[in-house]
């Protein structure tokens, strides 16, 4: 007989003085400061990061000097608390600018969290803070070529030699893992343990010998983020740069991603209202049959849904933050939830984007081809839609008994 | 070194521009303040100069009781305190007016430089910080491109900007200088500045603390505003860029069509 959990979400009681459906003033500041600088500083650079597919050094460092990658660290690492919705308030703002942009503090995030979730005291002093001030990079390294939604297919070795490990195999679609300084990768420790306990996690740095990047990918979008090919050839790591137990790895990964598909929202929701933003301000400017282009209804009805999606997709992702910043036990079907949304709307508002633009908007004289090529990566990276999809439903049936 | 640097909470033209009220004085509460441009690179030129020679900045403004809002962006960059000026009868004070609360204010505070943006972008009249020097007999160093003091010698020298290139001034401090924008991009507040300045102090100030009376919209030299009018707008104009003889046939052309040459 089928056992039905319960399905209402089961959210600890709310702390007394939260105000969960407005941003705080703080968060008010946060979101405007970053947005100033994304509009000022990141914006004029964006058709240029995309067509020379180069990894804009300048806005990391710019993203660095105004403690923006210092928001997913706590303060005792130099860094600004880490609260989640902070974070995804800052990334939803620069990726409505430039996704790679955007990306860069996702990235950070991403990475880091196994060494903040499962670090050591030691391990998390050694590293957060040069990552909290910016001055050191780190990417995630889980996939591989046969191992992509089937993450615990992985092959890539680490094998035991006194106090070190030897890490063999490679690693695929690793974004910044050419311009990363620590790379945080997922390898087998025990190939007969049962699936789910045959990875171990290990921070790798990026002058240990045996490293090497293999090649960067040409991708349709978020083209001045570096994806890379990693190689590691007998890569001998020190068991102090392992992170939790042997065995924990794909635990970490999933608890990583709890924490992290909630950035790949946010900068899902911010191409989408970047998007809209030059579309609304198209269907403004442009006359055709003797009035604005807005004023036909049927343009309009597009971008009123624009709005509305983009709009829903926001409010979720805050609403996925708070709970998942509280301890929510069922994080994960909020983190899938949120991602899902967002990156199918993401999708669907720069397609429409682009349709409100017509011919404009299929030449880069306007950016929301550039758009719709940058939403892509949302439906597909830190979980495909699919997976996000069965993450879902098996919070929602439970398990077959 | 301790410096001031006179800050002026200005509407923000990006989100809408300056708005008239019934009686066709500014509306200050109808758009967001923000700190008046020039201002931002006085507070630029104190951070460097901290930078440098160590000390605290102190932010002096007269403005109406939500500047604090405004006055923390300004702290966000990096100065240390705030002193707010406000009062009901301070409405629609005149220059004067504000020059003489202002200076009181500011006579109450310790310092070496006392720093002001040129002229604020709703009033337009750059004379404040001149009548704040001559008020507290401070050497008046304008249209700075560059301010180098000499902390031991207790004296600041400063390029001031002229029509045929710079000027060299030098004077003992505490001294007034207006600052250009020659001076330097004013920063963007950092995250970490805009939380610190959460918690420092901005110190409020009513008038009769100040001193001050005799100021106000009554005692205005013109305290009435009869009437405001947007610029008419201009007509489509021609640019004639062609050489000379195509030009001259050109504008010819256009005279006789207006039947102003035959």
């Amino acid at each position: 007989m089928l056992r039905s959990p319960t399905v209402t979400s089961q959210t600890p009681a709310a702390a007394p003085n939260a105000t969960p459906y407005r941003l705080t003033e703080d968060q008010l500041m946060l979101r405007d400061a970053v947005r100033v600088l994304a509009d000022e500083k990141v914006a004029p650079r964006a058709a240029e990061v995309d067509r020379t597919a180069e990894f804009p050094w300048d806005l990391k460092e710019l993203l660095a000097t105004h403690d923006i990658l210092a928001l997913p660290f706590a303060e005792e690492y130099g860094g600004l608390g880490g609260e989640l919705l902070n974070v995804c308030l800052a990334v939803e703002q620069l990726s409505r600018a430039c996704a790679t942009t955007g990306l860069i503090l996702a990235v950070q995030e991403l990475g880091s969290l196994p060494i903040v979730l499962s670090g050591t005291d030691e391990q998390r002093q050694r590293w957060l803070p040069d990552l909290a001030a910016g001055r050191t990079l780190i990417a995630f390294a889980l996939t591989e070529s046969e191992a992509g939604s089937d993450a615990a297919n992985a092959r890539t070795r680490a094998i035991r030699d006194g106090d070190d490990y030897r890490i063999s195999g490679s690693k695929r679609f690793i974004s910044q893992g050419s311009v990363a300084d620590l790379i945080t990768v997922f390898a087998v420790t025990d190939a007969e343990a049962p699936r789910h306990r045959r990875l171990t996690c290990f921070i790798v740095e990026k002058d240990m010998s045996g490293f090497k990047v293999e090649r960067i990918e040409h991708k349709m979008g978020i083209r001045g983020s570096p994806t890379a090919e990693l190689a590691f050839e007998d890569v001998r790591v020190p068991a102090a740069n392992r992170i939790g137990e042997e065995g924990e790895g794909f635990a970490i990964a999933m608890r990583t991603f709890d924490r992290s598909r909630p950035g790949i929202a946010a900068q899902a929701v911010g191409i989408a209202q970047g998007a809209l933003e030059v579309a609304a301000k198209y269907a403004r400017e442009r006359r055709q049959f003797g009035q604005r282009i807005g004023d036909l209804q049927m343009v309009a009805q597009m971008l009123a849904d624009m709005d509305a999606q983009t709009e829903a997709a926001r409010q979720l992702l805050y609403k996925a933050c708070v709970e998942i910043e509280a301890g929510a036990p069922d994080a994960a079907r909020w983190a899938a939830m949120c991602k899902l949304v967002a990156g199918d709307t993401a999708m669907r508002v720069t397609t429409d984007a682009v349709q409100v633009l017509g011919g404009y908007g299929y030449i880069d004289e306007f950016p929301v081809e550039r758009m719709m090529r940058d939403a892509k990566i949302t439906q597909l990276y830190e979980g495909t839609q699919q997976i996000q999809r069965l993450v879902i439903a098996r919070s929602l049936l439970g398990k077959d008994s | 070194m301790q410096i001031v640097v006179l800050v002026k909470p200005v509407p923000d033209t990006a989100t809408g521009g300056e708005r008239l009220g019934p009686d066709n004085r500014l509306d200050r509460a109808a758009v967001p303040a923000v700190v008046n441009a020039n201002d931002e690179y006085a507070i630029e030129a104190a951070l460097k100069l901290v930078e440098a020679h160590g000390g605290e900045i102190s932010l002096v403004a007269m403005a109406p009781p939500n500047a604090p809002e405004t006055l923390r962006k300004a702290l966000a960059m990096g100065a240390h305190r705030g002193v707010h000026v406000t009062d009901q009868v301070l409405t629609g004070a005149d220059a004067l007016s504000t020059a003489r609360v202002l200076a009181a204010a500011v006579r109450d505070l310790e310092f070496d430089l006392l720093l002001a943006g040129a002229d604020t972008s709703d009033g337009g009249m750059g004379v404040v910080p001149a009548g704040v020097a001559a008020l507290l007999r401070l050497p008046y160093l304008s249209y700075a491109a560059r301010i180098e003091p000499d902390p031991d010698a207790g004296t600041v020298r400063v390029r001031r900007i002229s029509a045929t290139g710079f000027d060299v001034l030098e004077a003992p401090m505490p001294a007034l200088v207006v600052c250009t924008q020659a001076l330097g991009e004013p920063r963007y507040p950092s995250l970490k500045g805009i939380m610190a300045a959460r918690s420092k102090e901005i110190a409020t100030k009513s008038l009769a603390e100040t001193g001050v009376d005799g100021v106000g919209v009554e005692a205005a030299a013109t305290n009435r505003v009869l009437g405001s009018e947007p610029p008419p707008t201009r007509p489509p104009t021609q640019v004639v860029r062609e050489t000379a003889p195509d030009a001259a046939k050109r504008i010819i052309t256009f005279l006789e069509e207006r039947r102003i040459v035959q």
